[in-house]
């Protein structure tokens, strides 16, 4: 196609980002090779000390394990998603805005108060064991608020909506036509499914699982209350550099290097989608 | 298609439009919320003739952040807590203050104008004051609390149902005591010792919180917290089996302050509001609606004796406060502190 | 027509997704009745809290101010996002630097994005007010809009376009009359994304908002107010804020018969 176009469609997106993300964020980023200064501010000689710091085994560690509940909670996400997104892209067309725009209500409330629901019932003496109660159920209920699981819920909670609206772009694509063509052919819904839909939908499950893990990563508000702050996640470590600890250098640093290895991520799985949806083109 | 777009295209242009135009005249104050008096605001604007406007800001370090981010522009007066109030003095945004228009000055405590973090008064103005320490259910604790351990090294019948301070210094600061240092205390050693405090500690607690632990003395899920003062009287004023208690080891003096923004347009105004929150009957507000000390020595003389029995922390006397330490800013060792709570908060 | 058991099975699917997204919202639209408003006890219905709201100027405000950030924010961002999908989609050679800053602003910290954006309108000396947040959550709205809008085109045909301006019609006419209205399912799911996330943002629109009231957004305002835990009138808005969407859209369904994909 006309890459003149091309350049045209894109220019006032790329524009924007230029002003407005790549040259704020750029000066902020190169304090990573500046000091702190005393008092907070900077103190502008060379160092790579900051850059050197964030290899530091803690900050490995707490990446990984920020990783690893970002992936659990991808994994249950992307599948309730992909479940909830299918389900309502097989209603009638007049119905699917609708069924949308119900998904993502709960979430135009506010992220503190909805947290605080869940906290009013998991706790010791909330609504969940209240209940548990009122069915003569009287034993030692089991710990269920300030534990992973909890922080696990909360983010799965959080970031549902987003993976069931990505996966029902590509999905709304589907045809019944096609699904009923290939099951007259003689192939079975399981097959129809691996063969037609999946790979017509890859990109949007993609494009879900990097929603939750990005936002899950940064998230810090969730472990924060209904973790107890018990469980330090990477955004938390970034958050406290700027505000708390006041050292914008180390902070910018260690954004960087967590951009970095995000993007490496991003880009591979890029690739590994490409790759997918063109096998079987 | 094409409507839709014109009409929130206008829409648009209109908010551009009206939202620039609305800084300039009025007074910007940062404050916390409920800190004030509701009508403090109107009660200044009808007494002093200035228009003030006041906005809310969650937490010491974002409105830090915000501040240091912008060089201070936008507002004129914040309420930030005094290591915070040091640290704007130092960057050079805090306006060094003329007492010459600030009278109410006066009624403030004359320990409140010798603060380790700003003696003289030279950029800042206590609004209140007071300890951090143990706030507790007496009926569900067999004995009384009666040091930094009985929290950080918790009994059987405790353990798992204690809360500490999530904030860096207050986390810190139980440590530092508990271990006879100084909550300013910058040894590497004594740091190393602290962070391995509070791991064992971090291990028997329920959970690290700043705002609702009284809540969860009231409803019993927690029996012992790490609170300060003022905080732990929303919990007696709720369950009279509450109880507050300071630390054998002691407790750190913390104290919330007014300053004025360098970068200010409306330094006039300022020093008049100011003056305005430091008059007795105002000031007194503060300590009978929300319960907290205030530095102001005509304010606390007219508060009824039955505040002061029910609300026994209420009751100290500014020299006994000052045996405590205050918190200061430590400069360049607020990245260890940074680094050992990150440690402390990640270990499992 | 699919089989009834297929159809009960997606219907299934649907309603218990649907009871756990809104499991917390049916406790908070109680607790926003409840008359005693601790969450630890039931003491009575109420409606007081809603009275409450209603004389809280200052919650009434900042919801205006989101919804006027959230629905500006949206609209550029729509446009902004679907045009960078389309323009990139077509292009036949993509460079790892275009595609790594399009995922940029979902992966920069937001707390990065806010303090580089304060500093640098500052640097500019550029009035804060509600434009500057709404400029801030373009730059991730759009992001997350052109990701979903991929996700659809990848799966694309652009030989129906190609035939199109083989047979005379302008690239205008082609997008206008073919790409569009087979997007518009992604575009509008895309919009959806963008406004959820901008009605419920803090931390960049705190730190782009400019010092005064007339820049402060609910969620601005709900997270200083809740010091002492959650308000029941705070309860009570995000029962209001539901209530008025759902009404909004009942409105929207009654005027737009025949405009929504599909219908």
């Amino acid at each position: 196609m006309d890459s003149r176009s091309s350049t045209i469609l894109i220019a006032p997106a790329l524009a924007w980002l230029t002003a407005l993300m790549v040259v704020p964020c750029g000066l902020i980023l190169t304090l990573a090779f500046f000091r702190r200064g005393i008092y907070g501010g900077i103190d502008y000689t060379f160092t790579l000390e900051n850059l050197a710091l964030v290899f530091d085994p803690l900050y490995g560690s707490i990446l990984l394990n920020s990783a690893r509940i970002a992936g659990i909670v991808v994994i249950i996400a992307c599948a309730v998603g992909y479940a909830a997104a299918y389900a309502i892209a097989s209603m009638p067309r007049a119905r699917q805005p609708i069924l949308l725009f119900f998904a993502v209500l709960p979430f135009w409330s506010n992220y503190l108060i909805r947290t605080y629901a869940w906290m009013v019932l998991l706790n010791r003496e909330g609504l969940i064991t209240q209940m548990a109660r009122w069915t003569g159920y009287s034993g030692e209920m089991p710990q269920l608020l300030y534990t992973e699981g909890a922080v696990i819920l909360g983010l799965v909670y959080s970031y549902l909506p987003f993976v069931i609206l990505a996966c029902y772009a590509p999905l709304s694509r589907l045809n019944p036509e096609i699904a009923e063509a290939s099951q007259d052919l003689g192939a079975s819904g399981w097959t129809t499914f691996r063969r037609i839909t999946l790979p017509l939908t890859l990109p949007g499950i993609a494009v879900g699982a990097v929603f939750v893990f990005v936002l899950s990563i940064g998230n810090f508000v969730t472990p924060a209350l209904l973790g107890g702050g018990q469980f330090q996640m990477i955004g938390n470590v970034v958050y406290a550099q700027f505000l708390t600890a006041n050292d914008w250098p180390f902070g910018a640093a260690l954004s960087m290097v967590l951009i970095a290895v995000m993007m490496v991520l991003l880009l591979l799985q890029t690739m590994a989608v490409e790759r997918g949806t063109r096998a079987d083109a | 298609m094409t409507t839709p777009i014109t009409t929130l295209t206008a829409f648009a242009l209109f908010t551009v439009l009206t939202a620039t135009g609305s800084q300039g005249q009025s007074l910007t104050i940062s404050n916390w919320d409920g800190y004030m008096a509701p009508d403090a605001i109107a009660g200044f604007t009808a007494e002093t003739g200035n228009a003030a406007e006041l906005v809310l800001h969650a937490t010491n370090e974002e409105i830090m952040g915000k501040l240091i981010a912008s060089g201070g522009q936008g507002y004129d007066v914040v309420f930030v807590s005094s290591p915070f109030a040091e640290i704007l003095h130092n960057l050079g945004l805090a306006e060094p203050l003329d007492h010459a228009k600030i009278p109410n000055l006066a009624n403030l405590y004359p320990e409140a104008t010798k603060l380790a973090h700003d003696p003289g008064n030279a950029f800042s103005l206590p609004y209140a004051w007071g300890t951090t320490g143990l706030c507790y259910r007496s009926d569900l604790m067999a004995a009384a609390p009666t040091s930094w351990n009985d929290l950080l090294s918790p009994s059987a019948e405790v353990t798992g149902k204690t809360t500490m301070l999530a904030t860096d210094r207050w986390l810190l600061g139980a440590a530092f005591l508990a271990n006879g240092m100084s909550v300013n205390d910058t040894d590497e050693a004594d740091l190393a010792k602290v962070r391995d405090t509070l791991i064992a500690a971090k291990r028997t607690l329920l959970a690290f919180d700043d705002t609702t632990f009284y809540a969860k003395l009231v409803s019993g899920e927690a029996v012992m917290t790490q609170a300060w003062d003022g905080w732990c009287n929303y919990g007696i004023g709720e369950n009279a089996d509450i109880k507050y208690v300071i630390p054998s080891e002691g407790s750190d003096l913390w104290v919330d302050t007014m300053v004025i923004m360098a970068g200010s347009d409306n330094k006039d105004a300022a020093y008049a509001f100011v003056n305005y929150i430091l008059d007795a009957g105002n000031h007194r507000w503060a300590a009978e609606n929300i319960l907290y000390k205030v530095p102001n020595k005509a304010a606390m003389e007219g508060l009824s004796p039955d505040l002061l029995t029910q609300y026994t922390n209420m009751a100290i006397t500014p020299a006994d406060l000052l045996k405590y330490e205050q918190l200061r800013d430590v400069g360049e060792a607020q990245r260890a502190y940074s680094r050992v709570v990150t440690e402390v908060m990640a270990s499992q | 027509m699919h089989s009834p058991a297929r159809q009960n099975l997606m219907l299934l699917i649907i309603g218990l997704t649907f009871a756990f997204l809104y499991i917390p919202i049916s406790v908070l639209i109680g607790l926003s009745f409840n008359e005693g408003g601790m969450p630890t006890a039931w003491t009575g219905f109420s409606f007081k809290w809603y009275g409450e709201l209603f004389r809280n100027a200052d919650i009434l405000n900042a919801g205006l101010n989101t919804l006027i950030v959230a629905v500006c924010a949206t609209t550029l961002a729509t446009i902004l996002g679907t045009l960078l999908a389309i323009g990139i989609e077509i292009r036949r050679r993509r460079g790892r630097a275009l595609e790594a800053l399009i995922f940029a602003p979902m992966i920069i910290p937001d707390i990065v994005l806010a303090i580089a954006l304060l500093s640098f309108f500052s640097l500019l000396k550029v009035p804060m007010g509600l434009h500057t947040i709404i400029a801030a959550h373009v730059v991730f709205n759009l992001a997350f809009v052109c990701a979903v809008v991929r996700a659809r085109l990848k799966s694309f045909d652009w030989s129906i376009v190609e035939a199109s301006s083989d047979l005379g019609a302008s690239a205008w006419t082609s997008y206008r009359r073919i790409v569009i209205p087979v997007l518009a399912p992604a575009i509008v799911a895309g919009a959806l994304l963008a406004f959820t996330l901008s009605v419920d943002e803090f931390i960049i629109a705190f730190f782009t908002a400019g010092a005064g009231r007339g820049s402060t957004t609910l969620p601005m305002q709900i997270y200083a107010m809740i010091r002492f835990g959650v308000t029941p009138e705070i309860n009570a808005l995000a029962t209001l804020v539901i209530g008025v969407s759902v009404t909004a859209l009942a409105l929207a369904q009654r005027l737009n018969k025949g405009a929504l994909p599909g219908q």
